[in-house]
């Protein structure tokens, strides 16, 4: 893990990329049963065509959860002080997501100092599907 | 057309007790393999009591026990035009494996776009663990395309 030092992070610095596989049906599966979103539109291809939709598409929320996966690979999750993303669009079945970061700021964020990070989630078609920030405290 | 009354509406507390095998299959279901979020030991030789609660896993709380169906229910908001739009989430002090969560959740604003054909639902939520400390607090938007 790279060093937490407020002094060696710089603006502009990029986080080391989070390469996902393709989305399939079984991640989709797993993922209803571990969050806890049960809502048949992610699993069940018959519920997705009666609301008009070619097919099962991907949780928001694992979306959201690869992002933290980003960060916490980055610098470890006791530094996280906040996470908002905004869903852009449909992640499909066979989107392999690319998580990206980068260093916007370095400021002081109730006596602690802080950086805020970037964050964007694209599929391999270079289509962004979340966008998001972190704020991370450093030492 | 989603109800401006339910502003400030409060929904029932949630509680999820979180347990470690539901901990090691949400890291599974999002391809977290690091030890202090899949194996008891080498988070606890890392320093923490248990395994640690990954940033995003919370928002299970109110999935778990139905409270979240319940909203959508009451709020006549069909599922199939459901989209989650935004997401946030605000850390106060980790949770770990053994913890027992309560998620309050308020309706704080409902508001339109392209003269109603999106409809948004604001709700924010607060976590607290068993010794009434805030964990997080978070927020989600909710769009209802029609």
């Amino acid at each position: 893990m790279p060093s937490n030092r407020f002094d060696t992070v710089q603006v502009g610095d990029e986080l080391p990329t989070l390469q996902l596989a393709p989305v399939d049906r079984t991640m989709l599966a797993l993922f209803a049963g571990a969050s806890g979103d049960h809502n048949p539109i992610h699993i069940d291809i018959d519920v997705a065509r009666r609301a008009g939709l070619p097919d099962v598409f991907a949780h928001g929320m694992l979306g959201m959860a690869w992002l933290a996966r980003l960060i916490t690979s980055w610098m470890p999750q006791s530094a996280l002080r906040r996470l908002e993303v905004r869903f852009l669009g449909i992640t499909h079945l066979g989107n392999a997501m690319q998580c990206s970061g980068r260093v916007i700021d370095k400021l002081d964020h109730e006596g602690e100092r802080c950086v805020r990070v970037e964050l964007q989630s694209t599929n391999q078609f270079g289509q962004r599907k979340i966008v998001g920030e972190a704020l991370v405290a450093l030492s | 057309m989603i109800e401006k009354k339910w502003i400030g509406h409060e929904f029932p507390a949630c509680v999820l007790a979180i347990e470690r095998g539901r901990l090691q299959f949400f890291a599974k279901a999002i391809g977290e393999t690091r030890s202090v979020y899949t194996d008891p030991s080498a988070a606890r030789a890392a320093g923490f009591p248990d395994l640690v609660v990954p940033p995003t896993f919370l928002f299970a709380v109110e999935l778990d026990s139905g409270a979240l169906d319940r909203v959508v229910a009451e709020l006549q908001i069909p599922v199939a035009k459901l989209l989650h739009g935004e997401q946030s989430f605000t850390y106060h002090r980790p949770a770990y494996a053994g913890d027992t969560v309560t998620v309050r959740s308020t309706v704080t604003d409902i508001y339109e776009k392209k003269n109603g054909a999106l409809e948004f639902v604001v709700k924010s939520s607060r976590a607290l663990n068993q010794r009434d400390e805030l964990v997080a607090e978070f927020r989600s938007v909710i769009v209802c395309r029609h």
